[in-house]
């Protein structure tokens, strides 16, 4: 897929990847093979019909192509750019073996976009109102289920996938979200230059196009509180779809010092608050001139990309694992690296130097080596004794992952937790303790991909929907 | 929604606003804090939740016009309504029977120090309170204060009306007087905490301060406004704003609150030529 080249894109904040054009659309869904055993569809945790769409893709039927995603996948566009479709279908295309996998991802992305920019308006045209919200869809698949409204927690991709879901099913559904915008961690934590907030919005007025309801500004958990929506029987069923909205530190000295952001902040200040733009958007953000980024996710990628785009000159990962282990899809270590961001690996920070006046003048690190693999597999990082070096930095992203945040589930009686903070489920619908509540994505898993959330979010609404079934 | 219901000016550039937030007033408690924003281009705002109303279904707020964010509530009038309002955050204040205890407040920090005095009194402590200060044109909310408390000492930097001194001053002639103090809740600038909180440090007397961090979202997701306190980092936000005084290290949090001063004094000063100077002296 064409880019922007890394020159261009190192100082705007535009989509990188600039999409492809019809033709090249074409020819690419027709080097499918249409084999018959689809092991694409299995890699996807949606379950798309990735044979089927890409069909209608070589025939030039996108709006068709579009559709046939849709049945499946409420959120292709945003998925066709930041899915690991490299470890998910792409990963078990037959073609693949000998060639270059065919690029669902890059077609599923066009399919999208060409439909949004070639159509009116999109899905059924069920307008948002503040009335009740129930019934609003007729159900897709035909069945009658009984009428009742679902309280989905979180506007993230688990929630706005269970809420499509459920809707498409004719059900009531009202979206509970704390921030003041949607989308959660497509908002907050994707930077525009991966996932434009054009995208999202499209993608979420498409989801209120099926009725759903949004409320912003509700932290459900302390404006509202769960069990006594249930127990009103303002809702017949929720969804808990609040992701992993605590950020993990280093826990090494000097780590509170001004120019020492969690990556949480760092991005949530530029992306959902448009700091990039200040002074004419009000909340800022301070860059320095020499950054570091510890860990080496997609997250570390996108603090990276995006310190240089704010003007740092020097922007560095760094990482206690080698290059093997680093969790970042290959395509966004690629981009930073073309970029100029330049990989630390096997180094660990040990201490944050004071310049003297409470800001960041250095960080102290050590080299790491490989040694026995840990409970994750991975082999375990071991210090190398006598490596301790200054690294000359003014500002460091910490990027080591996050925990689930702590409101919903401390103000809620009845939920079970695990160890970690995470919600417990029991079943593979994500059914919790508390009977009617069900739960899926990051507060789950912990941190993982978008689709894995969505998946999540699509399981649920099928377990809700048997259930409500089953009660009427 | 978030409407302004009423709208008062209590000293130069220090403004009372009761807001429409029917949700946030129905489960707020003494010591929550709400998140607003003014417009679509506005800062997430955290401020401390002075009163509410669950029937009328509003929040009291006080904001001190500092910076670019709290001059534009300041020009907002009765009728206009905030984009966003979002609580109520924070965990509540753990308020207890203990006997005696002194509320200080530094400046508009008396606002959010009336919602827990007002419970000590409810549960049967005794309440005194000192209010602090620079002049006697900038003690606000004098009659609520008086009546949520048993004593009020109201103290002015420039001996303008009451304690001629700093409240520190007025609460160690209280505890010079022998009077039994069981626990002191300390609202207002960070200096202004830290000083309370080194002075009841000597005389052993339990002290809670609400900390007014920097923040983002307020609910735990960015970790901007995190504090150390008894050597380990916490969030204000979730597992806060109140924490023990003598644990809290106030000159980071004092260096962590100045980080973003260039920006907002360049935010000030082009919203100034943009109005015309500033209105702290209109009125």
């Amino acid at each position: 897929m064409p880019k922007q080249s890394p020159e261009e894109r190192r100082s705007n904040f535009r989509e990188v990847a600039l999409g492809v054009d019809p033709e090249l659309a074409v020819r690419e869904a027709k080097r499918c093979i249409q084999c018959k055993t689809k092991p694409c569809t299995k890699g996807c945790p949606v379950e798309v019909e990735i044979p089927e769409f890409i069909a209608l893709m070589a025939q030039g039927k996108f709006r068709e192509a579009d559709a046939k995603i849709k049945e499946k996948n409420s959120l292709p566009a945003i998925c066709g750019r930041v899915c690991p479709q490299e470890s998910q279908c792409e990963s078990l295309c037959t073609l693949g073996k000998k060639f270059k996998p065919v690029a669902v991802g890059s077609l599923e992305r066009f399919a999208a976009d060409w439909t949004r920019e070639n159509s009116p308006e999109s899905g059924c045209e069920k307008t948002n109102t503040d009335g009740p919200a129930l019934s609003l869809c007729t159900a897709a698949d035909g069945i009658e289920r009984p009428s009742a409204r679902i309280a989905v927690i979180g506007s993230g991709p688990a929630g706005l996938t269970c809420a499509a879901e459920l809707a498409l099913m004719g059900y009531g559904v009202d979206i509970f979200e704390s921030l003041h915008d949607t989308g959660g961690v497509l908002r907050y934590g994707i930077p525009e230059f991966r996932l434009p907030k054009a995208i999202v919005n499209q993608e979420v007025d498409y989801v209120r196009s099926l009725g759903v309801r949004i409320f912003t500004n509700v932290l459900v958990g302390t404006t509202l509180d769960l069990n006594e929506m249930l127990a009103k029987g303002e809702y017949q069923a929720a969804f808990i779809g609040t992701g992993a909205g605590l950020p993990y530190f280093l826990e090494i000295p000097g780590e509170n010092l001004n120019g020492v952001y969690s990556a949480n902040e760092f991005l949530t200040r530029v992306n959902l608050m448009k700091a990039y733009r200040f002074p004419e958007y009000d909340t800022p953000v301070k860059i320095g001139k020499r950054v570091a980024v510890v860990g080496a996710g997609n997250v570390a990628m996108d603090a990276a990309r995006t310190s240089l785009r704010l003007g740092a000159d020097d922007v560095k990962i760094v990482y206690r694992r080698s290059r093997t282990e680093m969790p970042a899809r290959l395509e966004e270590i690629e981009n930073a690296e073309e970029e100029g961001v330049q990989m630390f690996l096997l180094t660990n920070p040990v201490r944050i130097v004071s310049d003297g006046k409470g800001g960041v003048g250095a960080m102290e690190c050590i080299k790491m080596e490989l040694g026995e693999p840990d409970a994750s597999g991975r082999r375990r990082p071991v210090p190398v004794p006598g490596s301790e070096f200054t690294m000359d930095v003014d500002t460091v992203i910490v990027a080591v992952g996050q925990g689930p945040n702590p409101l919903l589930a401390r103000a809620t009686q009845g939920l079970a937790l695990n160890r970690k903070g995470n919600i417990e489920v029991r079943d593979e619908y994500g059914a919790t303790s508390i009977p009617g509540v069900w739960a899926g994505g990051d507060i789950v898993t912990g941190a993982a991909t978008v689709i894995s959330a969505m998946g999540a979010g699509k399981r649920a609404a099928r377990g809700i929907d048997i259930w409500l079934r089953s009660q009427s | 929604m978030f409407r302004i219901m009423e709208k008062r000016l209590l000293a130069p550039a220090v403004h009372q606003l009761v807001v429409e937030a029917p949700l946030v007033a129905r489960r707020a408690r003494p010591g929550n804090f709400v998140i607003v924003r003014t417009d679509e281009t506005g800062e997430r705002i955290p401020l401390t939740i002075a009163d509410y109303d669950p029937e009328k279904g509003s929040v009291m707020l006080v904001v001190q016009e500092v910076g670019k964010s709290t001059m534009d509530i300041g020009l907002m009038e009765e009728g206009d309504s905030f984009t966003d309002v979002a609580g109520p955050l924070g965990q509540a204040t753990p308020i207890k029977k203990v006997g005696t205890i002194v509320g200080v407040a530094g400046g508009i920090g008396v606002a959010p120090l009336l919602p827990q005095i007002k419970l000590h009194k409810e549960i049967g402590n005794h309440v005194i309170t000192i209010v602090g200060a620079r002049t006697r044109d900038l003690l606000i909310l004098k009659d609520e204060t008086e009546q949520a408390s048993h004593e009020v000492i109201f103290a002015t930097d420039d001996g303008s009306s009451g304690y001629h001194g700093f409240v520190t001053g007025a609460l160690e002639e209280l505890i010079k007087q022998g009077r039994q103090i069981d626990e002191v809740t300390a609202i207002g600038p960070v200096r202004m905490m830290q000083a309370t909180c080194n002075l009841t440090r000597k005389y052993n007397i339990p002290t809670l301060v609400s900390l007014n961090a920097v923040m983002v979202d307020g609910t735990g997701m960015c970790g901007c406004c995190r504090v150390t306190v008894g050597g380990e980092t916490k969030f204000s936000c979730v597992d806060g704003p109140d924490f023990d005084g003598h644990k809290v290290d106030f000159d980071e949090l004092a260096s962590r609150q100045a980080f973003f001063r260039d920006e907002e004094n360049l935010a000030r000063e082009l919203a100034e030529q943009k109005r015309g100077g500033c209105r702290c002296h209109e009125k």
